[in-house]
């Protein structure tokens, strides 16, 4: 059986700083193909429907079960996970582009290190005092706030919600949804709250949580269904008593 | 003589728990990773870890994770560093919560645990069904925390390319590419940490692993002399999804939960698998295991799968009939739904059909390299290893040591389920404290490596770079990686004969001399990636030698290595006592005699050469050969 080729429009940039362009190709293939899948024959031989051929498309993938958050990209307009857009149910040509708001290395390779400095700046993390053993483990945690705070740890750094963000960027110093997430997860931990102010002080500061736009997108777009706007609901409320504390001093 | 300083190559749990332990110990760290480390492997690990805890009321003891993992390992493991992890497992659980890590609760709020194959307890502890992104997040955390402090530096987007070795042997550093520039760097160091994970792509795409498990820096550091060890055995794991681009895992855990593996009776059956009345449904991981049942070990259920599938012929789906239904339709929705939330997602997303009201279509994939790197270990006095000795971990090149996935030294001849979270944090956690007690004992005044060492090599390094820009054959390595997976796929599976392994041995050399003449496509020097693809490739060749060779040389049937011509069978219906079941027990110990050694291969120029060495047997003899019926 000939399968209808894939009809593919992908926006390519050969470095950081020159011009993006578009090239169309057309790949015979499987309607089961996913993105990264259909990347990956695309390689094999990478001819576009001119006939010209081209060097391979660069871009980034590592699990192939939407669990690395590598593969991220713009797919017909929406940021998302690469692995997981199935070809069958994609409107064809598929635009494929790099993640927005992040600088491009290569065609759709980005540079998303400004989550990990977030992450730094809302110190997304719990001080413990080693990793060794200490006989004890943490708190207990209750099954309902567990499942609360599951859902937060769930976040993979793709950074589909920081693309989707219009606040985020290079124009701003906004954190964006990813990182406030986590600072609101570290919160609730039974010993992570010990630095609570601290991560509420880092987010009432320049970038932090007053940039929030409230457009949603983020939590639109986020692939793992992370509530993104109820955390920055959260921590809107955790800094407003932050603030009264700062204000009045504690009781 | 300044700081020592350490290089770490992998940020995967291994790599991650080893940075930890040293840069706490007050020794700078850099930390080498080809993307950023939370992307690492760790994070596809789903069903959960091993921790002894007894907090399910069934007596459940360390004791019997030992031997649950020495008898699932067909007594290959070195004993003492097997009996050292399942004792520390519950503190590394422990410590893991500290970190913040979100395992699930029982209703009181403690932690959860579940039943997994090869054992008869519930003894895992799990994160809904993505406990390793969550231990990883743990560490990552942590790790950044140091960095924010000035303990550790990352280079992410850096590949390392080879060992830098002074005129004694001694590994005093790395030379690794920068993925973006192609710059070609030396990096000196007092001791280095190889945590690089596994080598599943070596059957690509028919593997659970992710696209840079390819093997290529462990296989890098065989080259320039470190033992490979075991390499022959590789698990497959049962249950996988089908696919063309990769075949995803679908965790043990969902049959630890109480999902039932089986195929219609009759062959051919092609009616909906709901519509098949109970009678004429075959649940043959049942019938075949009473004991363990759907939770037998790995090596076990997936050859029976095939024996299903391929002998019997009861395979299930259109291209050959190669697959098995895993049952959870008649379980809880919502139960299974918070205890396996994410697996149940990826079925969802990448097959269109939810598993709470269909059965998955699932097969074998190849998943887990048993075999690895060979490290050493110190036996202390209790039987265990001691602690801090420099010895742990340490691969028989001074200063390079390795743990996680790429080295060798916990699961023998098959891994159980939820051990590798485990065996990477666990050895993580151990190589670290090692390199610590290395650094410590380094003489004072050892002099600085000759600086025409790193020069020569940096030099090597540009020279291949630029001989594989400049190759213009008819090959590209994105073909010949294809036809590696295949072949290993074919002749290096699940059964093996050694006609076949030996026809794979010419076929891999054939396949390196398609590659000599390929050519890359592209000759950007910017991000080039067909560049290092092509350099990992030549590495992923070498490997899958070494796995070959030993499988070719192994004639026995191990855990995961599995030569029909060589099997002696369990005679049926016969149990301990009866005199058929002693007359099979004398012929294994005979062929234990022979073959219950540790495969060792070193580099040659003329290919792996192999010898054997005894396994340390001291914990719990072999005197009960594997059974699960």
């Amino acid at each position: 059986m000939i399968e209808q080729p894939i009809r593919l429009h992908i926006r390519r940039q050969d470095r950081p700083d020159s011009a993006s362009y578009w090239q169309e190709f057309a790949i015979p293939g499987h309607p089961d193909h996913n993105i990264v899948s259909l990347l990956m024959a695309l390689r094999e031989n990478p001819v576009t429907i001119s006939g010209q051929r081209v060097d391979p498309v660069i871009w980034e993938h590592n699990c192939m079960e939407e669990v690395c958050g590598a593969c991220a990209m713009l797919i017909n307009g929406v940021p998302r996970p690469s692995c997981s857009a199935l070809v069958a149910e994609l409107e064809q040509p598929i635009r494929l582009e790099p993640l927005p708001r992040f600088p491009i290395v290569r065609d759709l390779l980005v540079d998303r290190s400004r989550i990990d400095q977030g992450l730094k700046q809302v110190k997304a993390w719990i001080k413990i005092d080693g990793v060794w053993d200490i006989h004890e483990g943490a708190p207990r945690i209750g099954p309902g706030e567990w499942a609360a705070n599951y859902l937060y740890s769930r976040c993979m750094s793709c950074g589909c919600c920081m693309a989707a963000c219009p606040q985020f960027g290079p124009h701003s110093a906004f954190l964006g949804p990813a990182p406030l997430a986590q600072a609101r997860l570290m919160n609730a931990h039974p010993t992570g709250r010990y630095d609570k102010t601290q991560r509420l002080h880092a987010i009432m500061a320049e970038g932090g949580l007053s940039d929030c736009g409230n457009a949603q997108n983020c939590v639109r777009v986020c692939p793992k269904e992370i509530p993104l706007t109820t955390a920055i609901g959260e921590l809107g409320r955790q800094t407003t008593v932050q603030m009264l504390k700062d204000i009045f001093g504690p009781r | 003589m300044s700081t020592p300083n350490v290089i770490v190559i992998g940020g995967g749990l291994g790599g991650l728990w080893a940075t930890l332990r040293i840069a706490d110990a007050g020794f700078p760290v850099t930390l080498f990773s080809l993307f950023e480390v939370k992307r690492s492997h760790s994070v596809c690990a789903q069903g959960g870890i091993n921790a002894v805890l007894d907090t399910k009321g069934q007596h459940d003891s360390i004791r019997q994770h030992i031997i649950d993992t020495i008898k699932g390992g067909e007594y290959l493991a070195n004993q003492p560093p097997v009996k050292a992890m399942c004792e520390d497992a519950p503190g590394l659980i422990r410590t893991f919560e500290r970190m913040g890590v979100t395992f699930s609760r029982t209703p009181e709020g403690l932690l959860d645990q579940r039943l997994f194959g090869g054992v008869k307890n519930k003894r895992t502890c799990f994160a809904g069904a993505s406990t390793g992104q969550q231990l990883l997040y743990g560490v990552d955390q942590q790790v950044r925390r140091l960095e924010s402090e000035g303990k550790v530096v990352k280079h992410e987007w850096w590949e390392f390319l080879s060992l830098l070795l002074d005129a004694d042997g001694v590994c005093r550093g790395i030379v690794a590419m920068e993925l973006r520039s192609l710059e070609v760097r030396a990096f000196a160091a007092d001791a280095v940490v190889v945590a690089s994970g596994g080598m599943g792509q070596l059957y690509a795409p028919k593997s659970t692993t992710s696209t840079n498990s390819t093997g290529a820096a462990a296989s890098r550091c065989y080259r320039q002399g470190a033992w490979m060890a075991n390499a022959e055995f590789f698990q497959f794991h049962p249950t996988a999804m089908m696919g063309h681009d990769k075949n995803r895992l679908m965790s043990e855990a969902a049959r630890g939960e109480g999902g039932r593996i089986w195929v219609p009776k009759t062959p051919g059956d092609r009616r909906p698998p709901k519509t098949i009345p109970e009678a004429e449904r075959f649940y043959f991981l049942e019938e075949f295991f009473p004991a363990y049942g759907n939770t037998v070990a790995r090596d076990e259920a997936a050859r029976a799968i095939w024996t299903v599938t391929r002998q019997m012929g009861l395979g299930i789906g259109a291209d050959g009939g190669d697959r098995v239904y895993l049952d959870l339709t008649h379980l809880d929705p919502a139960f299974i739904g918070s205890r396996l939330g994410a697996i149940l997602e990826i079925y969802r997303k990448f097959a269109g059909v939810d598993p709470m009201t269909e059965p998955m279509e699932i097969f074998p994939a190849a998943h887990y390299g048993m075999g690895g790197l060979w490290v050493d270990f110190e036996r202390s006095a209790d039987g265990g290893i001691q602690p801090d000795s420099p010895r742990n971990h340490a691969t028989n090149i001074p200063g390079l040591y390795a743990c996680g996935e790429c080295d060798y030294a916990y699961h023998g001849a098959n891994r159980l389920g939820a051990n590798s979270l485990l065996s990477a944090s666990y050895s993580g956690r151990v190589a670290g404290e090692s390199v610590v007690s290395y650094l410590k004992g380094l003489a004072s005044d050892r002099g600085a490596l000759a600086p025409a060492i790193p020069q020569a090599e940096v030099a090597r390094q540009k020279a291949i770079n630029t001989e594989l820009m400049r190759a213009e054959g008819a090959d590209t390595p994105y073909l010949i990686q294809k036809d590696l997976g295949a072949l290993m796929t074919a002749k290096v599976g699940v059964v093996r004969s050694n006609p076949e392994l030996e026809s794979a041995l010419g076929e891999l050399q054939m396949l390196q001399e398609r590659l000599s003449k390929a050519r890359l496509g592209e000759s950007s020097t910017w991000a080039n990636q067909s560049l290092a693809f092509a350099r990992q490739l030549r590495d992923m060749i070498e490997l899958a030698a070494v796995v070959t060779k030993g499988a070719l040389a192994r004639d026995e049937c191990r855990g995961a290595h599995y030569k029909p011509a060589f099997h002696i069978p369990i005679p049926e219906g016969t149990f301990a006592g009866d005199p058929e079941f002693e007359a099979y027990r004398n012929r294994w110990y005979a062929n234990n005699a022979q073959w219950l050694k540790t495969t060792i291969a070193e580099h040659t120029e003329d290919g792996p050469r192999l010898s054997y060495q005894e396994v340390d047997l001291s914990v719990y003899a072999p005197t009960e050969p594997r059974d699960y019926r």
